[in-house]
This record gives C-alpha cells, sequence and structure tokens, in this order.
C-alpha cells in the first residue's frame, strides 16, 4: 500500500530533473575549467561514516553522491535516488536507484547503500556520527549503536539491485532533508574490506560522485578530476578542484588576491573593508548557525543562576546589537531566538524583547535583579567560560561590560577547545560560550538542543518544551509548535542568545554556481563552472 | 674516543624511555580527550574507540603495550584525529618536508652566519662591521611570524614571483620563502656568536706567533683562528639543527607546508595522542643523537674535553 508523496515540496523534487549546472546567459566559458578553494586545515578523514566536520563533507560530497542532493536554494533534488515512495502510515520509504556507476565501472547498487548505512551504526566503526542515523529514526538504529543489537536489524533494505527500502520508527517530516548528508552515502564494501582504514587514500579509493580523488598530500592540497564515469558527466563543466589549505586566514586572503585561489573565508573584522573595495566579491549570506551563553543549571551549577530572573536581567541586559554591529561586522544578526531566522518555515516567536528599546531593557533588568536580591553594592559572581578564538575573547569583554554596571560581576575564563568540551560535558562550568550549526533545514535540528535527553550541557528540563518537540515529530504543521518551545526558552532563559551567523566570503568574479541561498551552504563542486574574464 | 661514545650512548637509551615515560603519563592527566567532541559519543561506540585504541586499560599497560609496540615493531599506532591514516604515515608525509627547508635553513644560515660572523670580525670596527651587527640585530628582532605574512604580501601579491604556500619537492620555489623566513634568526645569532668568539681568538697568543712568523693572512684565519672560534658556535648548532629539522609551526602554518611542526602542535591540542607521542618520541631522539653529535665533533676539536 503505497502512494506518492502528497507535499508539495517532495512532489517538486520527484518531478524536476536532477539540478545540472546551467550556464548563465551571457557567460563565456573559460578554457581552463578549474576551481581553487580554500580549506583552513587539513581533510580528516574522506571516509563518509568517519568524517566529522564542514570541510571533510565538501570533499566527500565531490567523490560520493547519496540519494538526495541539494539545489541552489537548499531543497532536496534526486541523487542517486531517480524517484521515492513513502507508505500511508510515512514508515517506509521505497527509493528507485539510478544507473549509476561506481568509479571503477561496477553498479551501484541498494545493497551499497545497505551496507554504508549499516555500517555507520555499527560501534565497530567507531563513527562518531552514528546518532545522525538515531535521528533519522531509522528501525533499530539505537540499538544497534548502543551494541545491544545487531547491525543487519537495520530498517533497511536492498529489494532489488536498485530498489532500496528505509523503515523509520516515526513518521519524520525531516527525513528526506536528511539524505545530502554524507553519513547516508553509500560506500563500496569491496574497497573497504581490502584496504581497510587506508581505503579513503589516493589510488585505493572509489566512488561513486562526479570526481575522483587525483591526489591528496594531507594539510597542503586535495586534488579532485572529473569522474567520467558519473552518471552526469555530461552536464558537469568544471574539470578540476583543488582544496588548497592555508592554516592562516589572513595569508588566505593574500592569497586570494593574488588570484591562487577562488573562494577564501574573510577574517573576522574584515568584511566591511572588503565589501567597500571589492563589492562584486566580498558577499555575506546566512549561515546555519547559533551562538549563545549557556546557563549550567544542573546541580553542579551556581545557586545564583538558578533564580530565573538573574538570568533574565543577564538576558535583556546584554547589548547584541553592539556585539554584532561593532565586533563581528559581518552581516551576523543579533539574536533573540535559538533556532536560526532563516531556518525553513521558522515563525520567529512573537513574545521577545526585541523591539524594547535598550535603556528600557537596563531597567528592566536592573529590577529584577534587585527582586532577586542583587544589585551593584551585592554583585553576583559568576565566571564565563570560552575556547581560545578572538572574537570569542572580544564578545566575552563586551558582555563582561554590559553586565558589571549591574552588578553581575563575571570573570572570564578562557580554555582551550578541548578542555571546553570537556567541561561542558560534565557540567563543569558556570556560564559557557556555545554554538550550534544546523544539521538539516528544520528547526527541531536546533530546538533538539534543549530536549531533557538533548546534549543540553547547562541541563534545563521542561516537559512542555519536550512534549511540543515529541508532538513536531508527527504533526503537518510544525510552525506553531516550534514558535511555542522558542517562546518557553524566551521565558525560562535555560540561556542567552547572541547572535545567528553568517557566512563571509570573497569569491572570485570568475566562479560562478556557488549556492548563496542555502542556509547550510552546502555546495556541489559539479554544479560550478569558470567564465572568461 | 669510541669508549666516550659508547658511554653516551648508555646514557641515551634511558633518557628517551624516561621521555616516553613522562610524556605519556602527562598525556594522559590532560583534561578532555581525543574524543570529547560537542556531542557525548554513545557509550558502546566510545568503548570501542576506546578499545580500538587501547585506552581503556590501566596506565602502566598501555605504557607497556606502547613501548613494546614502538620498540619491537616500530609501529607508532593509527592516529586518533586522522583515521584514515597511521602515525608512521602521518610523520612520513610531514617529516621530509620539514627536513628539507629545515635542512636548506640550516645550511643557509650557518653559510651566512659564520661568513657574517668572521667578516664582521676580520674587519673588525670598520662600516662592514657595523653593517655585519645591524642585518643580525635586524634579523633577530624581526620574528618569524611578522616576517612569513610579508614575504607573502611582497613576493607572492605584489611581485607575483612566488607561490604563497603549499609544498612540492620537485620545485624549490615553494622552499625559498619558508627558507628565508625560517633561517634569518638563527642565521643572526650565529653571526653574533661567530663574530664575539673569532674576536676572541684573534687577540689570543698563537694567532700573534703565527702573524710574528710571516704566515700569509687567510692562512692565519682559516688555519688557526676558525677552529677555535667555531667551538662556541658548534654547541650552539647542535639544538639549532634539530629544532629546525623537526619543524617550526609558524612556518607551517603561515606557509601551509604539510610539515611536521604544526602537525606536533595539532596534536596536543586534538589530543591526538599518538600523533603527539609519535612526534615527541622523534624530536627527542634527534635531539639526543644530535647532542651526541655535537659532544663527539667537541672532543674532536678540543681534545681537552675528552676526560
Amino acid at each position: 500500500m503505497t502512494k506518492f508523496l502528497a507535499t508539495t515540496a517532495l512532489i517538486g523534487a520527484l518531478a524536476m530533473p536532477a539540478f545540472a549546472v546551467e550556464v548563465a546567459e551571457g557567460d563565456t566559458l573559460a578554457e581552463n575549467q578549474y576551481f581553487n578553494y580554500w580549506l583552513l586545515d587539513a581533510i580528516k578523514s574522506l571516509d563518509p561514516a568517519l568524517n566529522t566536520d564542514v570541510e571533510g563533507s565538501a570533499s566527500i560530497r565531490s567523490l560520493f553522491e547519496g540519494l538526495m542532493n541539494e539545489d541552489a536554494q537548499g531543497e532536496m533534488v534526486p541523487g542517486v535516488a531517480e524517484s521515492f515512495e513513502v507508505s500511508d502510515d510515512g514508515l517506509t520509504y521505497t527509493f528507485t536507484l539510478r544507473e549509476a556507476n561506481w568509479s571503477n565501472g561496477e553498479p551501484v547498487t541498494a545493497e551499497d547503500f545497505v551496507y554504508g548505512w549499516q555500517r555507520v551504526v555499527t560501534p565497530e566503526t567507531t563513527s562518531e556520527y552514528a546518532w545522525y542515523m538515531e535521528l533519522m529514526n531509522v528501525v533499530n538504529a539505537t540499538q544497534i549503536v548502543a551494541g545491544e543489537m545487531d547491525p543487519s536489524e537495520l530498517g533497511v533494505r536492498a529489494v532489488d539491485d536498485r530498489t532500496f527500502e528505509v523503515t523509520l520508527t516515526t513518521p519524520t517530516p525531516f527525513f528526506i532533508n536528511t539524505l545530502s548528508h554524507v553519513t547516508t552515502f553509500p560506500v563500496p564494501r569491496a574497497v573497504v574490506e581490502e584496504h581497510g582504514n587506508a581505503w579513503t587514500q589516493p589510488g585505493n579509493i572509489v566512488g561513486n560522485g562526479a570526481y575522483t580523488l587525483a591526489s591528496h598530500n594531507l594539510g597542503v592540497e586535495i586534488v579532485f578530476q572529473k569522474n567520467p564515469e558519473y552518471w552526469d558527466a555530461d552536464n558537469v563543466v568544471m574539470e578540476t578542484v583543488r582544496g588548497i589549505t592555508v592554516n592562516d586566514s589572513n595569508v588566505a586572503l593574500t592569497r586570494y588576491q593574488a588570484g591562487e585561489l577562488d573562494r577564501v573565508q574573510i577574517p573576522a573584522g574584515q568584511y566591511p573593508r572588503l565589501a567597500q573595495e571589492s563589492p562584486d566579491e566580498a558577499i555575506s549570506v546566512p549561515r546555519g548557525c547559533s551562538y549563545a551563553y549557556v546557563f549550567n543549571l544542573s546541580d553542579k551549577g551556581p545557586e545564583a543562576l538558578k533564580d530565573q530572573r538573574v538570568r533574565e536581567a543577564m538576558a535583556l541586559s546584554l547589548n547584541r546589537e553592539v556585539m554584532v554591529d561593532q565586533i563581528l561586522q559581518g552581516g551576523q544578526r543579533p539574536a533573540y531566538s535559538w533556532t536560526h531566522w532563516a531556518i525553513a518555515g521558522f515563525a520567529e516567536p512573537s513574545e521577545t524583547f526585541e523591539d524594547m528599546p535598550y535603556e528600557d531593557r537596563v531597567a528592566r533588568a536592573r529590577e529584577l535583579l534587585e527582586e532577586a536580591g542583587y544589585g551593584p553594592q551585592n554583585p553576583v559572581r559568576l565566571s564565563l567560560q570560552y575556547n581560545t578564538d578572538e572574537s570569542h575573547r572580544l564578545l566575552a569583554v563586551a558582555a563582561q561590560q554590559f553586565w558589571r554596571p549591574l552588578g553581575i560581576e563575571v570573570t572570564l575564563n578562557n580554555v582551550e577547545w578541548a578542555v571546553h568540551t570537556d567541561r561542558l560535558q560534565n557540567q563543569d562550568f558556570e556560564i559557557a560560550r556555545y554554538a550550534w550549526c544546523a544539521d538539516y533545514n528544520e528547526a527541531s535540528t536546533f530546538l533538539d538542543w534543549f530536549r531533557t535527553d538533548g546534549y543540553n550541557s547547562g541541563k534545563w528540563s521542561n516537559a512542555e518544551f519536550d512534549e511540543l518537540l515529541v508532538e513536531a515529530r508527527t504533526a503537518d504543521d510544525t510552525a506553531p509548535l516550534y514558535q511555542r518551545a522558542e517562546e518557553i526558552l524566551a521565558e525560562e532563559v535555560p540561556a542567552v542568545w547572541v547572535y545567528h551567523y553568517s557566512l563571509n566570503e570573497m569569491i572570485s568574479p570568475a566562479i560562478k554556481g556557488i549556492p548563496r541561498e542555502n542556509l547550510l551552504n552546502t555546495w556541489y563542486a559539479k554544479d560550478l563552472y569558470r567564465v572568461e574574464q | 674516543m669510541f669508549a666516550f661514545i659508547l658511554r653516551r650512548l648508555a646514557v641515551a637509551i634511558p633518557t628517551l624511555l624516561l621521555l616516553i615515560i613522562f610524556s605519556f603519563i602527562l598525556m594522559s592527566v590532560a583534561p578532555g580527550g581525543p574524543f570529547t567532541g560537542e556531542r557525548a559519543l554513545p557509550p558502546a561506540v566510545l568503548a570501542n574507540l576506546e578499545a580500538q585504541y587501547g585506552l581503556n586499560d590501566p596506565l602502566w599497560l598501555q605504557i607497556w603495550n606502547y613501548l613494546v609496540a614502538v620498540v619491537v615493531h616500530f609501529d607508532f599506532g593509527p592516529s586518533f584525529v586522522y583515521p584514515d591514516r597511521s602515525v608512521n604515515q602521518l610523520i612520513a608525509n610531514g617529516f621530509p618536508v620539514t627536513l628539507t627547508y629545515g635542512g636548506t635553513s640550516f645550511v643557509v644560515a650557518v653559510v651566512t652566519g659564520v661568513a657574517l660572523g668572521v667578516a664582521a670580525a676580520i674587519w673588525h670596527n670598520t662600516w662592514l662591521d657595523y653593517l655585519a651587527v645591524g642585518i643580525s640585530i635586524g634579523a633577530q628582532v624581526l620574528p618569524n611570524f611578522v616576517m612569513a605574512p610579508l614575504l607573502v604580501l611582497v613576493f607572492t601579491l605584489w611581485y607575483r614571483l612566488l607561490p604563497g604556500g603549499g609544498w612540492s619537492f620537485n620545485d624549490p620555489s615553494f622552499w625559498i620563502m619558508p627558507v628565508i623566513a625560517l633561517s634569518t634568526s638563527y642565521m643572526a645569532s650565529i653571526a653574533r656568536i661567530t663574530r664575539s668568539s673569532m674576536l676572541e681568538v684573534l687577540g689570543s697568543n698563537h694567532i700573534r706567533t703565527a702573524r710574528a712568523k710571516g704566515m700569509p693572512e687567510h692562512r692565519v684565519i682559516l688555519r688557526h683562528a676558525l677552529k677555535p672560534a667555531m667551538l662556541p658556535v658548534i654547541s650552539y648548532l647542535g639544538p639549532v639543527f634539530v629544532s629546525m629539522i623537526t619543524g617550526s609551526v609558524v612556518i607551517d602554518i603561515y606557509f601551509s607546508t604539510g610539515g611536521i611542526g604544526k602537525a606536533f602542535v595539532d596534536s596536543a591540542l586534538n589530543r591526538d595522542y599518538a600523533v603527539m607521542m609519535g612526534v615527541t618520541i622523534l624530536i627527542g631522539a634527534l635531539t639526543i643523537l644530535f647532542n651526541l653529535i655535537v659532544d663527539v665533533l667537541y672532543a674532536w676539536i678540543d681534545p681537552k674535553i675528552r676526560y
């Protein structure tokens, strides 16, 4: 009993041909099709199951292809899956795979997806993203990750070579959106079994993406060449793609200006100048991450923070506008919700103090503190922990200055990243700087963080909030639920929202096709092309 | 001489063992671990990771297993942070790069530094001396993290002569800026040490004797002055050589050479225990080795040391 999906977005995905590069009118293609982009660091792993970072994901998207891809707006478009059907109860997805080959000429089959997915949840694979299959609600993922069940019990099945079936524990409105994530990509079993951990090294690796790995000099350069075996190779214009590591963002900018790189991120604070000097090249687009100061509300947390009035006063008196306009200066936005403002279908909560003038906010904060028994004569003493980074430091210093006149004395505590995360996980902090980036374009990717059994380092807990998120999993219209959840966060202030990220880049005018409307900033080398300058 | 070398070797091996044991202990007491990321890992995954890397054994057993693996199999294990690569591979990738630009820098620094120092001493208190002293002071106060981006600005952005970073063994244009940035301050120190030591030797009795018996000046300098004047320089060069060939974080970061200096610092920050230990052992062993070589050279030049 299956039927074609009813929602418009998904019908769109079915009806549309795969997203292919379209050379805009008036553009003359350059003879030499190459693209050099900046990498801050060495790529840690090219194994779809072991990758944990953004730069690694971009490389893996060149070398492999999953069921779905994202288009320039972040909408899902077919990848290896030609089409899919979903059962009436919303629990079974059946994907029909197109005829596609691995770079060694072998066909890509449903079995490759079954193997790839099972491999992720197998504890022996030691995938740090095993939780992703749990998030997708694939049947038995949780039990397998916990080591209680055999990986073969995962809710995936190769019906035949070209039919891949997934069973979910609960209807999951964002399921299709999770499929462009590299964790869900197929993996060639024979190659993995032959080479073990070294299977992703040049010479060994076999992929089904638009590119093959030409060379990989760790920490220096990774080179991709167009893959003639790719099913849509006729529509791939870009021939050679190079990821070049430059460990210092200022040097990277210099090398961009020297023409060695076609795309770099703009170092902090330099966006206004560059936007003025090179308006065609400097861009600022929303990036799906939110920055916050998280309060430790666990038993180990400080007494003062257990008083909601203190937390509210801190949220009110933090001048985010100054932090964004004077310190960050790169098109970020002051945050009045945890969920990034640009998340699809997200309605910002109505009752925030966003429209309140700053003086009124401070006055209200003073009142609240006074009610709680604090003030300049009897200050609250807290420590704010942040990990090593110049902009974290500047923002923390600013926060300190905003809070001090009210009688909130914050000492700054700078630690390196490994110590920071260790303390966050052990509730060994008072206030901590934190940021979260969206895994998929839907509000639950942010809100899940504050669930009672979510990552939730501050151990805030609210039953109604938890219920709203459970309800949202099966609701037809999630917007009011997420809006209410944000209102609860605004009322109880488990953290102070600081700002929503933007992505600031210099992009060579010769390079076309880099998406600017995709909140997750997902890009595919196969969608790019170089024009004659 | 042979007994002297043997004696020094006998001390070197326990030194290295102690270094390994202490580093291992220090590393394991540092807060955070290689797998503390933003998300707490599922317990079964963490258990497998720890089992794979032997982290759930008691510390003494971990150290013992590690020593056995390193000494018997010369296997430094898999990297924690780069799961696709082993530590041996990472070192084999990064060390030759560092050795190349570090070794070249060493030669450049020694040759120019000694030449500058000797010239300054011979033409003491002339414009040449002032120039040499000026250059060496200037080079010493210009730190390489200022010099590196400056070089990129001038040679890459303005004149477009050299690639702004990266590495190739076949194309020395990639080496030039790292070598200049790395060698200058060492060159300056070598020049200053050479100059003062040379001045001291030139004022000594045996030089006066040599000159008195009419020996040509170039023979006085090359045969009788240079050798004793090199003693303080050589004792300085041992540790310098090691620190140059084991890499500079600054050079690696600004020129993205893929060298081992940055790998070392990253391994500490990422708690990549295996890489950290591997590089520690490499640097430790090289330091011990080159100190030994310096001592031998010393004993060869100055028989008084051979006790």
